[in-house]
C-alpha cells in the first residue's frame, strides 16, 4: 500500500467514526467537537485529492465560523438528556426513512456520474483543461466566469433569506435605553470633567 | 539512488526542517517574551525583570522552569478531556502556521500554493482553544471570557480576509513566496505593498491585535472584569501552552504583516542584498509595536470592539477590496494594483 492510500484510509475512517460519535455522544458540546473532527478529515480527504483550495475553505467557513457559532449556541442551551431520549422511538421510523432517502439519492447521483452513457462528455465540459492550471483558478473560472449568473442569483437568494431572518427578528423596544456612539464621540471633555487640586491632609 | 532522495529521506529532511523553525521560533519567542515584558516596563518607568543572568535574560527560562515543575490543578467539575486538549490545540495552531511563512527566498518548510489561506484557516481554529478551555472549566468567568473570545475573533477575521483579499489581487497568487515576489521593484521599500495599501495596513494592525487578544482588545481575559477569561482554571504546564501559543500567534501576525505589506525578506533599499535578516527585522519592528501598543493604549468596551469590528472595519475593507478590483482591472496608478502585468 503506497503512503497516499495509508493516508486516505486514516481520514476516511476518522471521519467516519467521529461522524457516528456526533450521533452517540450523550453531551451535545462534544458532539459539535465530534463533528469538527468529521470536518477536518473531510478537509484531509480534500487534500488528498488535489483540491486544496476546496479544503481550506472547508477549514475556514465550517470549522472556523459555522461551527463556532454551533459550539456558541449549544453551550448556552440547558439541555434535558431525559427528555431528549423519550421521543427517541417515536422519531425513530421518520429517521431511518430519511437516511434511506438520503442514502438512495446518494447512490443515484453516483451511479449516474460513474456508468450513464452520456456521462464522461458532461464531466468534461464541466472540468477546465487540467494541464497548468491550479485548481483556486479554475475553481474561479467556472465560478466566476462561467457561471456568473447562477452563482450571483445563490448569492440573492440567500441575501433575501438573511434580509427576511433579520426582519422577523427584529423589533425596536421603547422602554430600552440606546448608546448613541456619534453622542458619546462627541461629549467634550471640559463640561465633563472638573480637575481639583486637593490639598495634602485636607479632602474635598 | 542516493539515500536523501528516497521517500525516508526525505522524510527526515522534512523532519529535520520542521523541528529547526521549531525550536528557533521557540527559543526566538523566549526572547521576545523577555522583550514584551521590558518594553512595558520602560513605558511604566519600571526596571522590568533584571534579575535571572544578565539583564534578567533567562527571565523566561526561569519562567519556563517555574510552570513544569508546578503541579497541575483540574477544578473538581471540569470535563478533563476538554480541559487538556485546549492548550495543546492552542499551541499545536499556533506552531504548525509557521509551516508555511517564507524566511527567505526558498527558506520555507512548506510551500504551499495556498500559503495565505491555510494561514487564514489555522488562525480561525484557534478560537478553539479558548471556547473548549472556557468550557471545559465549568465555571462562570473562563465560561464569559469565552463567549466574548468567540465573538471578538469571528467578527476580526471577517475584516482579515477581506484585507487579504485585496494583496491578493494585487498579486495574483495565493502563494506567500510569490506575495513576496510580487513586491520586489527597483524602488526599494516603496514598491511594497504597504504604499498602494496603506489605510489597509493599519485595518490589519488593528484587527490582527483584536484577533489575538492583545491589549488594547484583551476584553477575553480582561482580569479587572473577568479575573484572567478563559484561562482562570489552569495552572503549570496547560497554562504555559496557552501562553506560548497567544505569543506564538502574535509573532506570527508580526510575520504576516511584514510579508503582505512590507516586502517579507527584501531589502528596503535598493542595491543591498535581500536576506532572512531584513525578515527578523521586520517581524522584531512590529513586535516592538505590539508591545507598545499593550502597554499605552487603554482597553476597549466590548460593545465599542464589536462596533468597530462590524461597522467600520468591515463595510471598509470590503469597499477596499471592490476599490483595488477596478484599479487592477483598468491597470491605473502605474500598474501598481497589477503586479502579475508588470511582472513585480
Amino acid at each position: 500500500m503506497t503512503v497516499a492510500a495509508v493516508i486516505f484510509y486514516l481520514f476516511a475512517c476518522t471521519a467516519v467514526a467521529s461522524g457516528l460519535f456526533v450521533v452517540l455522544a450523550r453531551n451535545p458540546v462534544h458532539s459539535v467537537l465530534w463533528l469538527i473532527l468529521t470536518f477536518f478529515s473531510a478537509a484531509g480527504l480534500f487534500v488528498l485529492m488535489g483540491a486544496e483550495f476546496v479544503a481550506m475553505l472547508l477549514v475556514i467557513v465550517y470549522v472556523g465560523a459555522v461551527a463556532v457559532l454551533f459550539l456558541f449556541v449549544v453551550m448556552m442551551l440547558d439541555v434535558d438528556f431525559v427528555e431528549l431520549k423519550q421521543g427517541l422511538a417515536q422519531h425513530m421510523p421518520v429517521a431511518l426513512l430519511i437516511g434511506v432517502v438520503l442514502i438512495m439519492e446518494l447512490i443515484l447521483v453516483i451511479g449516474v456520474t460513474l456508468w450513464a452513457d452520456d456521462s464522461s462528455p458532461l464531466r468534461v465540459a464541466m472540468a477546465p483543461a487540467p494541464e497548468a492550471i491550479e485548481n483556486t483558478q479554475a475553481l474561479g473560472q467556472i465560478i466566476y466566469t462561467d457561471f456568473i449568473y447562477l452563482f450571483q442569483s445563490a448569492g440573492l437568494i440567500l441575501f433575501v433569506a438573511m434580509v427576511g431572518a433579520i426582519v422577523l427578528t427584529l423589533r425596536h423596544r421603547s422602554d430600552v435605553k440606546r448608546q448613541s456612539v456619534v453622542f458619546q464621540m462627541h461629549r467634550d471633555p471640559a463640561e465633563a470633567i472638573v480637575m481639583k487640586d486637593v490639598k495634602p491632609g485636607q479632602g474635598l | 539512488m542516493d539515500f536523501w532522495d528516497g521517500n525516508f529521506g526525505v522524510f527526515l529532511i522534512i523532519l529535520a526542517q520542521c523541528l529547526a523553525v521549531t525550536v528557533s521560533v521557540l527559543v526566538a519567542l523566549a526572547f521576545l517574551m523577555y522583550a514584551d515584558r521590558k518594553v512595558w516596563a520602560a513605558v511604566q518607568m519600571r526596571k522590568g525583570p533584571n534579575v535571572v543572568g544578565v539583564f534578567g535574560l533567562m527571565q523566561s527560562f526561569a519562567d519556563f522552569l517555574k510552570y513544569i515543575v508546578k503541579e497541575v490543578v483540574v477544578p473538581a467539575g471540569a470535563d478533563k478531556t476538554v480541559f487538556y486538549l485546549a492548550p495543546m490545540i492552542t499551541f499545536v495552531l499556533a506552531v504548525i502556521s509557521w509551516a508555511v511563512i517564507p524566511f527567505a527566498d526558498g527558506w520555507v518548510v512548506a510551500n504551499l500554493n495556498i500559503g495565505i489561506l491555510y494561514i487564514f484557516a489555522i488562525s480561525s481554529l484557534e478560537v478553539y482553544g479558548v471556547i473548549m478551555g472556557g468550557w471545559a472549566s465549568n465555571s462562570k468567568y473562563p465560561f464569559l471570557g469565552s463567549l466574548r473570545s468567540a465573538a471578538q475573533m469571528i467578527s476580526y477575521e471577517v475584516s482579515i480576509g477581506f484585507i487579504i483579499v485585496g494583496v491578493l489581487i494585487s498579486t495574483g497568487s495565493l502563494n506567500l513566496s510569490e506575495i513576496v515576489r510580487a513586491q520586489d521593484g527597483s524602488y526599494g521599500l516603496f514598491s511594497w505593498y504597504w504604499l498602494p495599501h496603506f489605510p489597509m495596513v493599519f485595518l490589519f494592525f488593528i484587527s490582527a491585535l483584536a484577533e489575538t487578544n492583545r491589549p488594547p482588545f484583551d476584553l477575553p481575559e480582561a482580569e479587572a472584569e473577568l479575573v484572567a477569561g478563559y484561562q482562570v482554571e489552569y495552572s503549570s504546564t496547560p497554562f504555559l501552552l496557552f501562553m506560548i501559543g497567544e505569543l506564538m500567534a502574535v509573532v506570527l501576525m508580526c510575520a504576516l504583516i511584514s510579508i503582505l505589506f512590507f516586502g517579507g525578506w527584501l531589502s528596503p533599499i535598493p542595491g543591498l542584498p535581500d536576506g532572512v535578516l531584513w525578515f527578523v527585522l521586520k517581524i522584531l519592528f512590529f513586535f516592538f509595536i505590539f508591545a507598545m501598543t499593550k502597554a499605552i493604549v487603554p482597553r476597549f468596551r466590548y460593545d465599542q470592539l464589536m462596533r468597530i469590528g462590524w461597522k467600520v472595519f468591515l463595510p471598509l475593507s470590503l469597499g477596499w477590496v471592490v476599490m483595488v478590483s477596478v484599479f487592477a482591472q483598468y491597470g491605473w496608478f502605474w500598474g501598481a494594483y497589477a503586479r502579475w502585468t508588470t511582472g513585480g
